[in-house]
């Protein structure tokens, strides 16, 4: 720790290892803030069964085996820029980015598909044929809407960072020998990547 | 190694007066810094305008209060000043109190640091706070009204009143996250940035307690967030959660609830147990008695802590089976608490007392804790609670252990730290009394809110059966003599603070970091950290030559 410095300008301190650390603690918060919703959806599921069943069945389990795959791939090209840029192939590394955002996007734009036709077969919060179904199935496409939602929202901030990260690559604030920002992006994806692993089956699987 | 005051001339500039960005002077020197004892004086000046702001509407309350039927406000405003009483008080208060103004000073200094690990997220944290705080008034201004769901906004009201519920909504859930921002960066602040001499078990005892907070901060919060924004978006898009009418069930949203609000407690009143494990030390010169035990026990409320929600809710719906081990738990709570109780009273035993206001607020804090934790006990076990269940009995409970205990320890705190903080004295004699007036007229206040509690006064309830007048009446009569000693307190802090003699380097003894560099503190602290080998509270050479730091 070096003692003398007190200039007016402030002490910077890097710590890569702290760094990720407090990415690992973020993540352990995302992780129960999805957790309160697993319990809720834990509860309902087990009260009414036979509704969750039959309102499951309204989900194309096709495109969201196809936003699977995209996520599940994304975060190979997402852990694979991290390579890149340790192997000082920067331009390597902004590609497979660019890759990573362009997942993100096929998985928004299924998203925009599947809810559109959802909502034009009247199916969202307040809708009178919703509201005509068995509480079970409200409850259903409640947090059917409320978790891919949040989920989609999460794929957005993810998307942001990436941005942010291809901005700071060409500034030259992330080189070969500091990737910390990019390593905690990735950190991010791969934790959007994970809680798809679970809404993709308790949504679209379990019948 | 240095305890007495600096030579006057070897005075550095100190972090009042150094700015850590372009701005030199002024507004913005402080509002854009980036240096932690900065955000903590931030903390403490935006912190004190919401809690004066809280204690009228608990004055309001109180003078409501006084006789039965209508005195001064209608029904619903009633409804209105005690949520956002709560409200300000809990989220704006007592939550951020120790952790984020004087953890947020004091814990890279007590462990050797130049700064928190992540000083750019502390100054944001800062600023949700302060964004949170607004909506909260916000809501309070908008037409509609302020929230009057009470602070735990239980569905399926909150869902259903036309009240602003949602600006409070969004001023807690941006509040939580504040305090998980402030939480990550306390933990991985004591994990990375502790002096390398300085191992885990000759961190002072704040440093452990604000070490275990910060993890019911980073691992309950995001419960209250993900539940609290629920019930924003059933108000706002109608979609079927909690709301009975759509299938939801209100018993889960209190579950959730208190999931987080439990624990949350243990973030109001760990730091100032640690804060209390620093104080008896010092004014009675003694080493702390079972220092692993303390730090332990921190831990051990931490975990049990997060263990005992449902407790606030044995009336609401449970099974036998589910009441029996959450009171159970709650009974276990109460060892780690009385083991603090314990070896704070150990350390003192046989020590050379120095009743200077600091060490008399910690003696009212353990005195009134201890009333707050054996009244809890009673709420915890299941055959008392159904008969005390939401009576003046919780309330009285409630503020004996956040009030007189969490708020008596953010004044011992603001007595000990505050000349090191601020590098001027305030009046010790004028202090002293206003602990007495403050002590006296808190306890006058609360007191008979345990008895009429007990005889079957409803907690939160506008009007009243006159044989319950009596009590009420000394209550409201208290609350005057409290808020009369506060203004003495703060006054005569202010007072010091701005006109008071010079402080020196060490006024009270300490042994801990913080007394071993300038008053007020230089920029980054230290320029070489002082030897960390003897631990934080080594009093063999006070026992052996008395020394004088005065």
């Amino acid at each position: 720790m070096s003692a003398t410095d007190h200039a007016a300008v402030h002490h910077v301190h890097r710590d890569d290892y702290g760094s990720r650390m407090g990415m690992w603690l973020f993540l352990f918060t995302e992780l129960i803030l999805f957790g309160g919703l697993f319990i809720i959806y834990a509860v309902y599921r087990f009260v009414h069964q036979q509704e969750f069943h039959l309102a499951a069945q309204e989900l194309n389990t096709t495109i969201g085996l196809i936003n699977t795959i995209a996520l599940l791939t994304s975060s190979m090209t997402a852990a694979m820029s991290i390579t890149a840029m340790q192997k000082g192939n920067v331009r390597f590394s902004k590609a497979l980015i660019w890759v990573t955002i362009g997942f993100a996007f096929v998985f928004m734009v299924n998203k925009y598909f599947e809810w559109g036709a959802k909502i034009s077969h009247g199916i969202y919060p307040g809708s009178k044929d919703l509201l005509a179904k068995p509480e079970g199935e409200i409850l259903y496409f409640g947090l059917y809407y409320v978790m891919t939602g949040l989920h989609t929202l999460h794929v957005i901030i993810g998307v942001i960072f990436f941005l942010f990260i291809l901005r700071q690559i060409k500034q030259g604030k992330i080189a070969s020998d500091r990737y910390v920002r990019l390593e905690n992006s990735a950190l991010y994806w791969h934790l959007v990547d994970l809680i798809w692993i679970f809404l993709f089956p308790l949504f679209y699987l379990i019948h | 190694m240095v305890t007495g005051a600096l030579p006057n001339e070897k005075v550095e500039p100190s972090y009042l007066e150094v700015s850590t960005n372009k701005y030199k002077k002024g507004l913005l020197s402080w509002i854009l810094s980036v240096d932690h004892k900065r955000i903590g004086v931030l903390y403490l000046y935006s912190m004190m305008a919401f809690f004066s702001v809280a204690v009228v509407f608990g004055f309001l309350i109180r003078l409501e209060l006084i006789a039965p039927g209508k005195t001064i406000v209608e029904a619903q405003t009633y409804n209105q000043l005690f949520t956002l009483h709560g409200i300000i008080m809990i989220f704006l208060f007592i939550i951020p109190g120790l952790p984020a103004v004087f953890g947020n000073f004091f814990l890279p200094i007590m462990i050797g640091a130049k700064d928190v690990i992540f000083p750019r997220l502390n100054l944001m944290s800062w600023y949700m706070f302060v964004f949170g705080g607004l909506f909260a008034v916000v809501s309070m201004l908008l037409p509609g009204g302020s929230a009057d769901t009470g602070w735990m906004f239980y569905v399926p009201y909150s869902v259903r009143t036309t009240t602003n519920v949602l600006p409070a909504l969004i001023a807690a859930f941006i509040l939580g996250f504040s305090s998980i921002l402030t939480g990550l960066n306390f933990i991985t602040t004591i994990h990375r940035m502790r002096h390398p001499d300085m191992s885990w078990f000759k961190m002072p005892l704040f440093v452990w307690s604000l070490y275990a907070t910060a993890w019911i901060q980073v691992l309950a919060t995001p419960i209250i967030g993900i539940t609290l924004a629920l019930v924003a978006i059933e108000r706002t898009l109608g979609v079927g959660i909690f709301d009975p009418a759509l299938g939801g069930d209100p018993v889960l949203y209190q579950h959730l609830f208190w999931i987080y609000s439990h624990p949350a407690v243990y973030i109001m009143i760990l730091p100032a147990m640690g804060l209390v494990s620093e104080i008896i030390p010092v004014f009675t010169r003694r080493s702390i008695f079972g220092y692993k035990f303390i730090a332990f026990s921190s831990l051990a409320i931490a975990f049990f802590g997060s263990l005992v929600w449902a407790h606030h809710m044995f009336t609401a719906g449970m099974s036998d089976a589910a009441m029996f081990v959450f009171s159970f738990i709650t009974f276990v709570l109460s060892i780690p608490s009385a083991i603090k109780v314990f070896n704070w009273i150990s350390t003192m035993y046989k020590g050379s007392i120095q009743a200077d206001p600091p060490f008399l607020y910690t003696l009212s804090f353990i005195f009134q804790f201890a009333i707050g934790g054996f009244t809890g006990l009673m709420l915890g076990a299941l055959s008392v609670n159904i008969h005390l269940q939401d009576t003046s009995f919780v309330v009285a409970h409630f503020h004996y252990v956040m009030f007189g205990g969490t708020g008596f320890g953010i004044f011992a705190a603001m007595h000990y730290w505050m000349p090191k903080m601020f590098g001027r004295m305030y009046n010790l004699k004028v202090a002293t009394w206003a602990w007495g007036i403050v002590t006296f007229g808190y306890n006058m206040l609360y007191m008979p809110l345990f008895v009429m509690g007990y005889l079957g006064m409803p907690r939160r309830y506008y009007d009243y059966l006159p044989e319950f007048q009596p009590y009420h009446v000394v209550s409201t009569v208290g609350s005057w003599i409290l808020i009369v000693g506060l203004i003495i307190m703060f006054g005569n802090l202010w007072i010091g603070m701005r006109r008071g003699p010079k402080a020196p380097m060490n006024p009270w003894g300490g042994e801990t970091l913080e007394w071993k560099v300038q008053t007020p503190p230089i920029l980054e602290n230290f320029h070489t950290v002082p030897d960390v080998h003897a631990g934080p509270y080594d009093y063999s050479k006070y026992e052996a030559k008395k020394e004088t730091t005065k």
